[in-house]
């Protein structure tokens, strides 16, 4: 049975409409579990993809560094196959993908008629010599071809870790580039591997760490283009922005929406003292949350939205707090040694990932959202603010690397700390967000 | 690093030092600036006078005021020469109530980002409060902070860091409608 899911091809970024499909029955037996224990990759075979050359050479190789940059899957070189399918059509021939000892194996096929490319897939386990899942149709226009491998490749891992997927996402970012003392910033947004960048603001103001709307249509950022930092959303669609925060005697930074896009929570500072407010998004009306003596900033909600959690002094050193966003006393959360900040809550709910640090060193770590499991993923010189990936296994962050040409990188790492990779982009880049999966 | 110029101030250079040892001990975000002020008793030096276009510029404050205070690693603290600096460009601000100032807040590179802009702004405040006990009206004066966007100096060490954890007061003539 074949099942066709048309990519409504985005022309502008971020308005997005494509038909979900829900997946087939897909408990075949062929399934690579993620745990925290040593991995052996799975040996994936991708077949040449049938049809126009160009374009399946193209999207092949996007479907086999997405899987294969997840650290989870091994390709079969195409020189080891012993023979290719003669058509997409053609019964597979199980043995040949057993003597390469391919676990999996995925065959396609891509057509092109004018600006529009068809891409159909199906995925084999070798050694049950069966099919994992139903195949699948991907129709897009010819411009948006990168999406519909990301989409194919999200519909392999999926049906091979029983995760939800990720790779057909966006992240925004801030390019930094100039020198250290004089950074000029420009915030970006890319697809998820660094490809597709549009820009979003010029190099005009300093602007500070983006942060995606749950729908991804919108970014929340830090801007100083009226010389005193302040809020803005930026519709990532049509590229313009406004101020949701004024001037006045304070200063307004560090926003994030709610879940639902009906709240913004953000730090606000007045008279040397920093908290964390929250902000109707539709109103523009403030009130304040967690008030005290000491900085509290870097809020970030809960996935149900009954919950923040966020980065406070209060008890003489940075560590991290959790409350009601109905009000009431924060619960600390945070007592291992070092400092804690950058709260972000797992999309899944049950981890909060921060930035650590200890003696001279600054780590990513993951715990559970009352403290406990804490479990360290990087260090270096200096790594700085988590963002999670749409199913909550990844997490990007920013490594700064020392000295007076040091400079920001953006890298990642599976929660269970394999797989460390810088993002491929040949220019430096800081506070990373990773916006939804696209539909 | 500058010397210590008396014995409170010598924990904060340690602290400084130890940048990355556990903190210190736990304190109040802004100390009484008022407390041992001593006002004027460490002023270092007569002031050349007439140099740079004259003492009512924002050259002359830079310059020959000092326009900048030092602290100790995630110290919002005046320390006794911070005291002394501040003293010299309030009784400046005070002589010269054509210019504004803008006071503005840093941080070094090791914190994160979004809390070294709170750390800055604290460290700002400090400066304003300052300000104002010397007499400077506070309509004269807003705080601003870059956390650790504008270093001073550039190097990975203690000798940048402490450079960089500062307050830069910038002075500007007061325009018509200012």
């Amino acid at each position: 049975m074949f099942r066709t899911l048309t990519v409504a091809l985005i022309l502008g970024f971020g308005s997005t409409a494509l038909t979900a499909l829900p997946l087939a029955a897909q408990d075949g037996p062929l399934r690579i579990e993620i745990t925290d224990g040593v991995v052996e990759p799975m040996a994936i075979a991708i077949a040449d993809f049938h049809g126009d050359s160009e374009a399946a050479q193209q999207i092949r190789r996007v479907v086999a560094d997405d899987l294969t940059g997840t650290g989870l899957f091994r390709e079969i070189p195409s020189e080891a196959m012993i023979a290719q399918p003669d058509s997409f059509a053609a019964a597979v021939a199980y043995e040949d993908w057993r003597a390469v000892n391919a676990q999996a194996l995925v065959t396609a096929e891509v057509t092109r008629s004018g600006e529009e490319i068809s891409v159909k897939f199906r995925l084999f386990d070798v050694f049950a010599g069966q099919p994992l899942g139903d195949g699948m149709q991907f129709d897009a226009r010819a411009g948006d071809w990168r999406r519909a491998a990301h989409k194919i490749a999200d519909q392999i891992y999926s049906r091979l870790t029983g995760e939800q997927p990720y790779f057909d996402s966006r992240i925004a970012f801030v390019q930094e580039t100039g020198p250290k003392d004089a950074r000029i910033k420009r915030i970006g947004v890319m697809d998820y591997d660094g490809q597709n960048i549009r820009w979003m603001t010029d190099s005009s103001s300093l602007v500070l760490a983006p942060h995606f709307s749950p729908d991804g249509r919108q970014l929340l950022y830090t801007s100083f283009d009226s010389g005193f930092p302040q809020i803005r959303a930026m519709d990532v669609a049509t590229v313009t922005s406004r101020p949701l925060t004024q001037g006045g005697d304070s200063m307004a930074f560090s926003p994030r929406f709610s879940p639902d896009g009906r709240w913004i929570v953000y730090s606000l500072e007045q008279g040397g003292n920093t908290d964390i407010w929250l902000m109707d998004a539709a109103t523009g009306a403030q009130r304040p949350l967690a008030q005290s003596p000491a900085i509290e900033t870097s809020p970030s909600f809960s996935p149900d939205g009954k919950r923040v959690v966020f980065e406070s002094d209060r008890s003489g050193t940075p560590q991290l707090y959790i409350m009601p966003v109905t009000g009431g006393e924060p619960t600390r959360i945070s007592f291992g040694e070092g400092r804690y900040g950058t709260p972000a809550w797992s999309p899944k709910g049950d981890m909060i990932a921060f930035t650590k640090r200890l003696g001279d060193k600054f780590h990513i770590g993951v715990m559970r959202t009352d403290g406990s499991d804490e479990k360290i993923l990087t260090e270096s010189f200096l790594d700085e603010g988590p963002t999670w990936a749409p199913n909550g296994r990844v997490v990007m962050f920013t490594r700064v690397t020392p000295g007076g040409n040091g400079e920001p990188r953006l890298h990642s790492v599976d929660i269970t700390g394999r797989n460390m990779r810088p993002l491929k982009l040949d220019f430096a880049a800081s506070d990373p967000s990773w916006g939804p999966l696209l539909r | 690093m500058k010397p210590c110029l008396a014995p409170l101030i010598a924990a904060a250079c340690l602290a400084g030092l130890a940048a990355c040892a556990p903190p210190p001990q736990q304190q109040a975000p802004v100390v009484d600036p008022y407390a041992n002020m001593g006002s004027g008793a460490l002023y270092q030096g007569g002031l050349p006078g007439g140099a740079l276009g004259g003492e009512a510029s924002a050259e002359y404050f830079r310059a020959q005021v000092g326009d900048t205070v030092q602290f100790a690693a995630e110290q919002t603290t005046l320390s006794a020469e911070a005291r002394a600096t501040l003293s010299r460009q309030a009784q400046w601000l005070n002589r010269h109530a054509d210019f504004n100032a803008v006071v503005q807040g840093h941080a070094e590179e090791t914190g994160t980002r979004e809390y070294n802009l709170a750390l800055g702004a604290r460290r700002a405040s400090a400066v304003q409060e300052y300000l104002i006990a010397q007499g400077v009206p506070a309509s004269r004066i807003r705080t601003l902070s870059f956390g650790k966007e504008r270093p001073a100096a550039v190097c990975s060490d203690e000798a940048c860091y402490a450079q960089n954890r500062r307050v830069v007061t910038v002075v500007t003539p007061a325009g018509p409608g200012t």
